[in-house]
């Protein structure tokens, strides 16, 4: 029997990394900083890797956060930029002191792992780009420290440039120093919405005031003593009406006072002058990364929802895999106490490192994990999503963009409408809707993004996933906990095909690429059986007729 | 012939073929139910670039016919939208899109030669790279979510049922026959059965102890975001099909594949690889007028070959209450006509609108149990880089 190779597979003409480390490190916040840290000074080889200073470009489309726009124009200044991320972040130089090899502005765009149905990579490896091109790294040990986002909530006139999230704030606040606001109405009263606020203020901007959908302010009563005793006006049992403005900006917000059922009260409409609205109604883990590696997640409200499952030593369910910080579960108080992540960090730095054989069984107990570290939560949180939510419909209705990119809005989306673009009508599809969906099985979010588009569009679900969430659960009078997850899809950062296109393709790629199989007899003509037509027969007939 | 708990025709797998098959039954009045172990169209059905351009195939002229008609026919939108453009970046590449367009002619269709300047015309997006291409006035697209979609709610409409979430773990044979589908929700009886199930029709088949040769294989593609729409979004070339999609994104897949094992019935996990990078190489040389397009996404699917990349569409004779249906891994475009076909099979017992005896099963009854192996069509593990503890 002789043995084939088929030229036309993958065998031996995937990329291969451009470098191995032993361990990467995926977000140079506090847990990832620290896990750097902790790694390097067992002794390992540590790449940390940071996206921030992210690209004005990537910003624009509020990709990692949202940044809603309110980015002042000195963004586009990288080197400006890169400095400050640095100044803002003094544990990173310990970092590298302690011999990490630091890359700033370097995006991680996919992780690739070998799984029954993908034999052909020679290892674990990261799919890494900047704004020039894109590269590969292998790795022994993957600890994500991938930090969280905004959980976003429309309402009418959110399209509008202003309407950002905390997060984004924070970073343009803090990271950045570019954050181009003068007045702000934060909404949420959370331990988020008055960080962010006390923040803000501290920093020079204007916070118009704060809403909060419940009937009382949820964070800390001293911090919200200190913000009230500043002047800033608290608006309880609240919810947003509308954002107005001209020419595409936030001019200002109407508030409406909500009753017991959270609907609107009528004549309770109050105009605020803003020119952002900054969403800290509550975090989301940043759990791209840790799915796409295959690890284990599961539903806890109280870090957030989807959540990897970790051990004591923040190890997930793959065991080459950590994941620390925000990314690991986080609850509305982290943004004040980085320290919780630090100890996580710690912890998946030493762990990483004592699966590697990199600490002697020698270390000292207090070395080893300590579950205590990990937070115990403030408790359920989509209650009050769902809350903020709800209010939301009771007061801006039906006809709300739930996704912006694709333009589908609330009513469209329980009615499981085509596309707008289509134009499509028939009484067929008007008799379709999410109800009749439900008959023929759970609801699942990826079977919505097909049918009406929400969630495909260029930010990448950052602004909707959650409230299609919400919304699905809400219509399908089902727990948000049996909404399945959204499938996660490379490249998790938006990328142009000229940066992300391979600068080291092997020359048996570019050979025997070809658009289908190459089987000979796939698509020949059923009259003239067994005449092939892939590309080299057709080379091989063109050459022949030149001769 | 309605009951309750089964079917006059129990199709055992909701993709593309399966859910064709259901609805043109269901539109003539056949009681049927199909079984689909997930959701409808999950997995290549739904995963495809959408092409509908297979004039080579003795289903390929029904194919042509039904595409037009079929958002009239289900009630509900398919994007299908009609003609092609073929660019080439080489002379082979050129002799390969004539070739295509030749067929076509051979089946009555037409098509024109275009120079680059008319490329461009008609692709703004085209390049100086582009030495010429292909216009076709046949062949088309359309979107493969979508349509699986229309399928599943046509065939509903018609009466008929689509249990999801479902797996068939058993066939029971009574006098020759199946008789019963065993499900992980229940038994269902069955006068006749049809099996469409991609990937897993082999395992199927090995059920009833008939063999049927399949390799199943990953294939991947990528997407873009939304470019105002192009005069005509049917554009391929470059190794790559796919097309632009009403809505505006670019959507491309080809080169190499990787052959796989599908050990058992469960949905096998399709993920992308680092060939997603490759792919955007190829589609920014394609159209580098939109080389900074940024790429939003990527998938994988999971597709069956047989050992001459011919569909197996048959009537087995024993049991002979069954229809085998794999489309090696071009199933989505065909499938108006392969689902007339099949239908035309359960109730006439044969297709009377085309001649499907090249798609017999017979045509394997010599494939060597080896066949994989000789042909190269086997999983080969990379070799795995040492684990570096430093540098």
């Amino acid at each position: 029997m002789t043995r084939e190779v088929d030229r036309r597979s993958i065998a031996d003409k995937a990329s291969r990394p451009e470098r191995h480390v032993a361990v990467v490190v995926v977000g140079a916040g506090a847990a990832g900083v620290a896990a750097a840290t902790e790694a390097a000074r067992c002794g390992d080889e540590v790449l940390l890797v940071d996206e921030n200073p992210v690209d004005n470009d990537m910003m624009a489309m509020d990709v990692p956060l949202y940044f809603g726009q309110r980015m002042q124009p000195s963004v586009r200044n990288r080197a400006l930029m890169l400095e400050r991320v640095v100044e803002a972040n003094p544990a990173l130089a310990e970092a590298h002191e302690a011999g990490v090899d630091v890359q700033l502005g370097a995006y991680v765009w996919g992780a690739f792992v070998n799984s029954p149905t993908v034999q052909e990579l020679p290892g674990p490896m990261l799919g890494l780009a900047d704004e020039r091109r894109s590269w590969l790294v292998g790795y022994d040990r993957l600890i994500v420290a991938a930090g969280a986002r905004d959980v976003v909530m429309g309402f009418p006139g959110w399209e509008r440039a202003g309407v950002m999230g905390s997060c984004g704030a924070v970073s343009l606040l803090t990271r950045y120093r570019a954050l181009a606001s003068q007045r702000m109405l934060v909404v949420g009263s959370g331990d988020l919405g008055l960080g962010t606020a006390a923040l803000a203020i501290g920093r020079g901007v204007n916070v118009v005031g704060i809403v909060e959908v419940g009937e009382a302010v949820r964070g800390d009563a001293e911090t919200a003593r200190a913000l009230a005793a500043r002047g800033v006006p608290f608006y309880t049992s609240h919810t947003i009406r509308e954002a107005r403005g001209g020419v595409g900006e936030v001019e200002s917000v109407v508030l409406v006072q909500v009753d017991a059922e959270l609907r609107p009260v009528t004549g309770s409409e109050r105009e605020v002058a803003c020119d952002t609205v900054c969403l800290a109604i509550g975090l989301v883990p940043n759990v791209e990364l840790t799915a796409m590696v295959g690890a284990r997640l599961g539903f806890t409200s109280a870090l957030g929802g989807w959540v990897p499952e970790t051990d004591a030593s923040m190890r997930t369910s793959v065991p080459t895999v950590f994941a620390a910080g925000d990314c690991a579960g986080v609850d509305d108080g982290m943004l004040a106490t980085p320290d919780d992540a630090r100890g996580q960090g710690r912890l998946a730095g030493l762990a990483a490192a004592r699966s590697l054989g990199s600490i002697s069984r020698s270390e000292p107990e207090t070395r080893r994990g300590d579950p205590g570290l990990r937070r115990p939560g403030a408790g359920e949180v989509h209650g009050h999503w769902q809350a903020w939510f709800r209010s939301l419909i009771h007061a801006g209705g039906w006809d709300v963009n739930v996704c912006q990119c694709e333009e589908v809005t609330r009513r469209e989306l329980v009615e499981v409408k085509p596309p707008r673009y289509l134009k499509w009508d028939s009484p067929n599809a008007g008799d379709r809707n999410l109800d009749t969906l439900l008959r023929d099985g759970p609801v699942n979010q990826d079977q919505i993004k097909r049918l009406t588009r929400a969630g495909m569009g260029p930010c990448q679900s950052r602004r909707c996933r959650e409230q299609v969430a919400l919304l699905l659960a809400q219509e399908a009078r089902t727990a948000v906990d049996r909404i399945p997850l959204p499938s996660v899809r490379p490249p998790i950062r938006r990328l142009p095909l000229n940066v992300l296109w391979p600068l080291d393709e092997l020359p048996a790629m570019r050979e025997h690429w070809i658009s289908w199989f190459g089987i000979p007899t796939q698509f020949s003509p059923h009259w003239e059986a067994g005449m092939a037509i892939d590309e080299p027969t057709a080379r091989a007939r063109l050459i022949s007729s030149d001769e | 012939m309605g009951r309750a708990n089964g079917a006059a025709v129990v199709i055992v797998g909701g993709g593309v073929t399966g859910l064709s098959a259901g609805w043109w039954l269901a539109r003539s009045g056949v009681d049927v139910l199909v079984l689909e172990k997930s959701i409808v169209g999950w997995e290549a059905s739904g995963r495809n670039g959408g092409g509908a351009t297979h004039v080579y195939s003795p289903l390929g002229l029904e194919e042509q016919r039904l595409w037009p008609q079929m958002d009239d026919l289900l009630g509900y939108p398919t994007e299908h939208q009609p003609n092609r453009i073929g660019i080439a970046l080489s002379d082979a590449q050129l002799a390969l899109a004539r070739r295509w367009a030749e067929i076509g002619e051979a089946r009555g269709f037409r098509w024109e030669l275009l120079d680059r300047q008319q490329l461009k015309e008609l692709v703004p997006i085209v390049g100086d790279n582009a030495i010429g291409g292909t216009y076709l006035s046949f062949g088309g697209h359309a979107n493969p979510q979508r349509t699986v979609q229309a399928y599943a709610w046509a065939l509903q409409d018609h009466g008929g049922r689509i249990l999801q979430h479902t797996t068939v773990t058993g066939l029971l044979m009574r006098s020759g026959r199946v008789t019963e589908i065993e499900t992980t929700q229940g038994t269902f009886g069955a006068d006749t059965v049809v099996i469409a199930a991609g990937p897993h029709t082999g395992l199927f088949a090995d059920m009833l102890g008939v063999s049927l040769p399949l390799a199943p294989a990953r294939v991947e593609m990528i997407a873009t975001e939304p470019l105002p729409l192009l005069r005509h979004g049917g554009v391929a070339g470059n190794g790559l099909y796919g097309r632009q999609t009403l809505r505006g994104n670019l959507i491309y897949g080809g080169g190499p594949h990787e052959w796989i094992n599908v050990p058992d019935m469960a949905t096998p996990a399709h993920p992308s690889t680092p060939l997603v990078r490759n792919l955007a190489r190829r589609l920014a040389e394609l159209l580098p007028g939109a080389a900074h397009l940024r790429v939003i996404r990527s998938w994988g699917g999971i597709v069956e070959n047989t050992p001459d990349g011919l569909p197996v569409i048959d009537r087995l004779s024993s049991p002979d209450n069954v229809i085998l249906a794999t489309m090696s891994s071009v199933g989505f475009g065909l499938s108006p006509a392969v689902g007339k076909a099949i239908s035309e099979l359960v109730v006439h017992g044969r297709c009377l609108f085309a001649d499907l005896s090249a798609l017999c099963l017979s045509r394997f009854a010599d494939t060597p149990a080896d066949w994989r192996e000789r042909l190269g069509w086997v999983p080969t593990a990379a070799p795995v880089v040492e684990a570096a503890s430093g540098g």
